[in-house]
């Protein structure tokens, strides 16, 4: 097979996860001007949420095909719980401080509950792969693919059309967007930007996990996975711009297609691929490529 | 000569003697020797490394403590003075590490410290161990760089070192694929990793002169996602796939590469695979070539010091003991030995002979202080010391590092459960390089085995 075409396609399967594990943060840092280090934190819950309930659900001789159902209930799960503790019972004290204190705040966040998964988890690894081979794979010349991987690009282009349409054609996502250009505005029209708040704060968390319990079935799931992807997540938003949801695409494809391209070329500069693509883009975009032009406040 | 070997008879039985009674007035004066422990407790390496390295420890101590480990280990203690554990997590890299270390001795203060499976924890460590004067024993890490690249007083390594697991699995393929053609390999991007695939190369190559490398992949640690990397080798058809991937990254490559049906084109070698064995199951290709990183687990002898570790470590988790719990006990057992070696020469030293007015006071008193560090130090070098995986000789690195020999076997798929097959042993002569030489310089000179 053509080794372009190898570099497309796994460009492209990578680009997808980095998208769905990269937009809930950009959507919380887009409304709630939060840089949420928990994102991370968020997503290893997911992993183990959703290996535990599909292992269950394996384990107890259910059909197997539920399982996919279980990764998804797990995601929903993880945001409908942590939400409400995170956002209710944290951040909204902290509302309005300084965006550096906003990260440390979410930074203490992810460590209490890097030590929570332990205590509820322990350290052992959780493998659940079954999901991972269920729907066989598919052929690209003499590559295979799982078709698993397919359903990650899948989920991730439904994400993505469904963000964007919500925040431009329904009347929530008008709201939305109104909260995001002007807070104290939006609140003086009668929106409640409390519940705007939590809300987005709740579907970014439902994003994260759901990036998580997806890749369950494809790694071991163990403390600390959630350090690497907050990294990778970081990189894609950055480079794309905070806050942006067009910004988040093209920085997980950017991201996607290089680290592809450096792996089958190059793959001695694999490792700091990634880095210089977003160091280049800084350089040029400070503020990333769909960084929107902020009117300055006198 | 004479009155010499007498004095260590009777320093020998007296250590014996008050630490198997155990509430002899000596005993009870002899303060409790603190060694710090250093593993992962948290982070990928915890899992399959860093716990069962601990599990093994705090058993070992347990046993070592109530004077219930094996023949010549079943005097109490070290020298009769009681073990106590101070754990340290190694997660976090080098630099906390560091840091982590200066505390043990600084304000824990140890009186060792064994600890560390990260090859670029040991890297960093050493120097400071010796700025310090801390007796350490790396009990993990593998990279051979520790002692070939540094000359160290305070630091000791009671494993071999990665150099012996490239060399031994080349020659295994040496046998086993004699037409194999090309090589490729996905390795993580450390130390250890890139040490284990510059090693296994350059012996491929020395074995096979027409041997050519395909690609040589370098994920960093923790990557997660190979997609790409398997897509490359994949593309490449090598008939050699070389990995020294642990923890994670290996369960995570193996579930992904198995279903792409990566491993029905080329021989896979699994340099570090032993403790995943049971984990990974199906996932694991009949015929995969598994190291444990010297004879552990599988692959280590009948004797009974180690049946009492399987024993110990089973009472405990319900599983059998992986490497890094082999080398744990081994780390202990060697400090042990060391310790009680230089505790007889002391009291050997100590005892005057030929007046018998004030010997029990002398004695006493020797007891009580124990061994110098600098005793310690003397004693460990060059020592022999039994183990679970066989005898270990501080042989390499002025005395510092130690040997063994190896062995690799096949995998095979039985009711559901991964055996071994077709294991060879590699004496440790035939696998590591003599005292002195740099592991790529006896690796690129033809492997000769030491005479």
């Amino acid at each position: 097979m053509n080794q372009l075409l190898a570099v497309i396609i796994d460009g492209i399967l990578y680009s997808s996860w980095l998208f769905v594990i990269g937009v809930g943060l950009t959507l919380i840092y887009g409304v709630m001007r939060i840089l949420n280090v928990a994102h991370g934190s968020l997503y290893a819950l997911g992993a183990y949420a959703g290996s535990s309930l599909a292992g269950y659900w394996i384990s107890h001789g259910y059909p197997p095909l539920g399982s996919y159902a279980a990764l998804l209930v797990a995601a929903i799960l993880v945001g409908l719980v942590a939400s409400p503790i995170i956002e209710r019972g944290l951040l909204r004290l902290v509302y309005g401080k300084d965006e550096v204190v906003l990260v440390l705040v979410t930074y203490s966040v992810f460590l209490i509950l890097e030590d929570l998964i332990k205590l509820m988890w322990g350290v052992d690894p959780i493998f659940v792969p079954e999901p991972y081979g269920l729907l066989g794979s598919f052929s690209v010349g003499d590559l295979s693919y799982p078709i698993y991987s397919l359903a990650l690009v899948l989920v991730s282009v439904l994400a993505g059309i469904g963000l964007t349409y919500i925040l431009n054609y329904t009347r929530q996502g008008k709201i939305l967007v109104a909260v995001i250009h002007d807070r104290e505005t939006a609140a003086t029209l009668g929106v409640n930007v409390r519940l705007v708040y939590f809300l987005t704060f709740t579907a970014g968390a439902m994003l994260a996990a759901l990036g998580g319990s997806l890749t369950a079935p494809t790694i071991s799931v163990q403390p600390g996975i959630g350090v690497e992807v907050i990294v990778l997540a970081f990189a894609v938003v950055v480079i794309g711009g905070l806050g942006s949801l067009g910004g988040a695409a093209l920085g997980a494809l950017i991201v996607g297609m290089v680290r592809s391209a450096a792996v089958h070329y190059v793959p001695q500069v694999e490792l700091f691929s990634i880095y210089v693509v977003m160091a280049l883009v800084l350089i040029i975009r400070p503020k990333g490529l769909f960084a929107v032009p902020e009117a300055r406040r006198i | 000569m004479v009155k010499r070997s007498l004095k260590v008879t009777i320093a020998s039985a007296a250590v014996a003697l008050s630490s198997l009674a155990g509430t002899s007035a000596q005993a009870a004066d002899v303060k409790p020797i603190r060694i710090g422990f250093v593993t992962f407790l948290s982070g990928p390496a915890a899992g399959p490394f860093g716990v069962p390295a601990r599990i093994a420890a705090e058993a070992v101590v347990e046993a070592i403590n109530t004077g219930k480990a094996p023949a010549p280990y079943n005097s109490k203690g070290f020298g009769g003075a009681p073990i106590e554990l101070a754990i340290i997590d190694e997660a976090g890299g080098a630099t906390k590490q560091v840091s982590e270390f200066r505390n043990l001795i600084e304000r824990q203060k140890v009186d060792f410290v064994i600890g560390y499976i990260g090859s670029g924890d040991c890297l960093a460590i050493a120097p400071v161990a010796e700025e310090l004067r801390k007796l350490t024993v790396f009990f993990d890490c593998g990279t051979p760089r520790v002692f070939e690249e540094g000359s160290y007083k305070y630091v000791f390594r009671t494993r071999s070192h990665a150099t012996m697991d490239a060399v031994a699995a080349a020659k295994y393929l040496q046998e086993r694929t004699p037409g194999a053609k090309t090589l490729a390999g996905i390795n993580q991007n450390y130390a250890y990793g890139q040490d284990s695939w510059n090693d296994f190369s350059a012996a491929m190559k020395t074995l096979h002169p027409e041997m050519t490398t395909t690609t040589s992949q370098m994920p960093k640690f923790g990557a997660g996602q190979y997609g790409a990397e398997i897509s490359t080798l994949l593309q490449t058809n090598s008939d050699i796939i070389h990995s020294s991937l642990w923890g994670g990254d290996l369960e995570a490559f193996m579930l992904q590469a198995n279903p792409r049906g990566l491993f029905k084109k080329g021989q896979l070698v699994l340099v570090a695979g032993e403790p995943y064995l049971h984990r990974l199951g199906s996932n694991i290709p009949d015929g995969t070539l598994i190291g444990a990183r010297g004879p552990n687990g599988a692959y280590a002898p009948d004797v009974p010091i180690n049946r009492w570790l399987k024993d110990l470590y089973k009472t405990r988790t319900g599983l059998l003991p992986n490497y890094p719990a082999y080398s744990a006990t081994m780390a202990l057992l060697g400090l042990k030995a060391a310790y009680e070696k230089a505790k007889v020469a002391k009291l050997g030293s100590t005892i005057p002979m030929g007046d018998n007015k004030g010997v029990k006071e002398e004695m006493e008193k020797a007891y009580a202080q124990g061994p110098s560090t600098e005793d310690v130090i003397a004693a460990f070098e060059h020592l022999t010391f039994d183990s679970p995986a066989g005898k270990v000789r501080m042989a390499l690195g002025k005395g510092h590092q130690a040997v063994t020999g190896t062995a690799y076997g096949v995998t095979k798929l039985v009711n559901g459960v991964v055996t071994l097959t077709d294991i060879k042993y590699y004496a440790a002569d035939q696998v590591q390089p003599p005292e002195g030489a740099s592991s790529m310089d006896w690796i690129k000179a033809g492997m000769k085995p030491q005479k």
